[in-house]
Parts: structure tokens; sequence; C-alpha cells
């Protein structure tokens, strides 16, 4: 076994995400597939950091890690905003700029 | 040494028997965690197998001798993002199911196929490219434990990219505030008078609504009020509460009760 083996998990992890993210309608779980690929990077990351031996993988899984804080944050702000408008937490009823 | 027993457990770049076993083990846990956050029904369901997926994950970290990029990641995502989100999903509605219905047609065997094309190029891609690699291992970088080596050029470095999160962060908070706050304007007040004309408007009965039943049978929230012609009144219980009933094969005896069942 090498560490290529995690990379090849990163890589699963980061298509089930997307696929999740393409499939589900309801928005919590479309968030939640982007954290899925936002983990999948940070392994990739971590396991690179590995191979060649400097922390920098590391300390930018970290920052990832903040950022991904960040954006949760917003996300479910906003989330939770549309669904005080229109009652509903799914993406297809979220259509206004159609019109 | 007490302050890098993590780092030593896999040292050097080379895999142990030990990290190998741990990999087998885990990697299926993370695999079906993340396939079963994406077909589970109900969004508690996905939120928990994504937390034991990031727990793994975590693991994995301390594993690739990161210990403090480990421990960060059960911290911050399992102990504070996914908490958001189990707060989110109590906010918004557990009972919120998704629709299986597609609104664009064939988008999900579309989807599908799309991600298994990722999946084997990304995998080539990688097995090509990176093949069976020499780790270097992170020995050296670690040498004054993981937390020293990470602290020195996060504070050197990356010092400004550091600063410029705690903007980002100070910026996410504030606008979480502004959007998840309600102003309510003076003139949308309801006042008293208006609250008890709606009340006694038409079409509207003032009473308050029916309670749940407590009868000599049953005291349970989930029996429903009866109205004055006997009739059950569906107004009185809660949407959320289920409608139980046990099945003949539930309520028959399950035999566990040894001794009486002799006599």
């Amino acid at each position: 076994m090498t560490p290529t083996y995690y990379l090849v998990l990163a890589a699963a992890l980061f298509t089930i995400g997307a696929v999740g993210v393409l499939v589900r309608r309801n928005a919590i779980v479309v968030f939640m597939c982007i954290e899925l690929m936002l983990n999948a990077g940070n392994l990739t990351l971590v396991t690179f950091s590995r191979i060649n031996g400097g922390l920098d993988g590391q300390i930018m899984a970290f920052f990832v890690m903040v950022v991904a804080a960040a954006e949760v944050v917003i996300g479910l702000a906003i989330i939770m905003s549309i669904f005080r408008s229109r009652r509903s937490a799914s993406v297809d009823d979220a259509n206004l700029l159609k019109y | 040494m007490p302050t890098h027993i993590l780092a030593d457990v896999a040292a050097s770049g080379a895999v142990t028997t030990g990290e190998a076993v741990t990999f087998w083990i885990l990697a299926p846990v993370i695999l079906a965690g993340a396939i079963g956050m994406v077909l589970a029904r109900s969004a508690v369901h996905s939120a928990l197998l994504l937390a034991c997926t990031m727990l793994s994950l975590g693991v994995f970290y301390m594993l690739q001798s990161g210990p403090f990029i480990g421990f960060v990641q059960i911290i911050v995502y399992t102990g504070a993002i996914m908490m958001l989100f189990l707060f989110v999903i109590m906010l918004v509605g557990r009972d919120s199911k998704d629709s299986l219905l597609e609104t664009l047609r064939g988008q999900r065997i579309a989807a599908i196929l799309l991600g298994v094309g990722m999946a084997g190029l990304l995998c080539t891609g990688l097995a090509r490219g990176v093949g069976a690699v020499t780790a270097v291992g992170l020995d050296a970088a670690n040498k004054n434990g993981n937390v020293k080596g990470i602290a020195a050029p996060l504070f050197t470095k990356y010092v400004f990219a550091f600063e410029v999160t705690s903007a980002l962060l100070i910026t996410a908070a504030v606008g979480a505030m502004v959007l998840a706050h309600i102003e309510r304007r003076k003139q949308d007040k309801v006042g008293q008078k208006e609250t008890s004309r709606l009340r006694f408007a038409e079409g509207n009965y003032p009473g308050p609504k029916p309670g749940p039943g407590v009868f000599a049978t049953s005291d349970s929230v989930a029996t429903p009020a009866l109205l004055p012609d006997g009739t059950v009144s569906e107004r009185s219980i809660s949407p959320v509460v289920p409608v139980r009933e046990l099945e003949p094969a539930e309520a028959a005896p399950k035999g566990t009760d040894k001794g009486l069942k002799d006599t």
C-alpha cells in the first residue's frame, strides 16, 4: 500500500459529493455534499503534504477549513431566509429569478 | 517524547502495517457514510452519516502525521459545522422530505454517468501520474512537534493569508446576522384591537383549538379529540406526531416470558 490510496479515496469522495449536488433537491443536503467535496480536497492536501515532506499542505487544509466554516454560516443563513419567505428548502422552489 | 506521540505513529513516509489496517477498516466506513448521505431520504440521517465520514477523515489526518489538523477537523467540522447543520435542519423542519419527482428528465441517469466518468478519469489519472510513489514523510518537518511545525510557516510565510481569514470570518459573522435578522416595521405590529377583530372575523372560529384527548383508554398527545358528534378532530393533533398503530404481529406476545408461557 502507498499513500496513493488516500488520493484515490479522496477522488471517490469528491465524485460522490458532485453526484449528490446534481441529484438531490433539498438545499441542506446539497450543502452537505459541497462540504464532502471540500473534505475530499483536504484529504488530498494532507496526503500530498506527506508525500512531499512539507507542512504547507496541512496549512492549506487549515485555511480550507476556515473558509468552509465561513461559507457554511452564510449558506445556512441564506437557506433560512429563503425558507422563511417561501416555506420550502427545495432548490426547485427558489426560481424567482426565472420570471 | 510526550510532545509528539501521535507524530511518531506514522513517522516515516512508508506505510506501516498498522496504518494499512486502519486504512482498510476506515475507508469502507468513509465511503459508506458518503454514499449513505447522498441516498438517505431524511436530512437528519444525511447529517449524521456525514459526521461519521468526517470523524473517520480526522483519524486519517492523524494517521498521516498531522495530529493538529486531525483534531481541528474533529472540533471544527464534526463539532461546529455539523451541529450548525443539525440546528438548521431542526429549524427548517425535519419532516421536509425530498421530492422524488425529476424536474429535468433523465437528470439522475446523466448525473450518475457523469460521476462514474469523473471517478474513472480522476482515479486513472492519479494512478498513472502519482502511481506507487515513495513518500518523503514528515519526520524532518515534525521534528519539533507538529503544532510548532505548522505555527512557524503560518505566522511567517502565510501571515497575510492568516490575517485575511480573520477579515473573512468577521464579514461572515456580520453577513449571517444581516441575513437572519428580521426587522419589523412599526406599522406592521398587530395591536390588541386588530388581533381581536381578526379573531372574530368571518370564517374564523374564535374559541381555542381542541386539545388532544385524555380518555379512559389513553392520555397520549397522539390521541385526537372527539367532536360533539363523535367524529375525530384532525385539528387537535400535531402533524409532526405520527399516527402509530400496533400491527397484529407487534401486539402479539413475543414469547420472552418463559415462565408464564406454560401456564
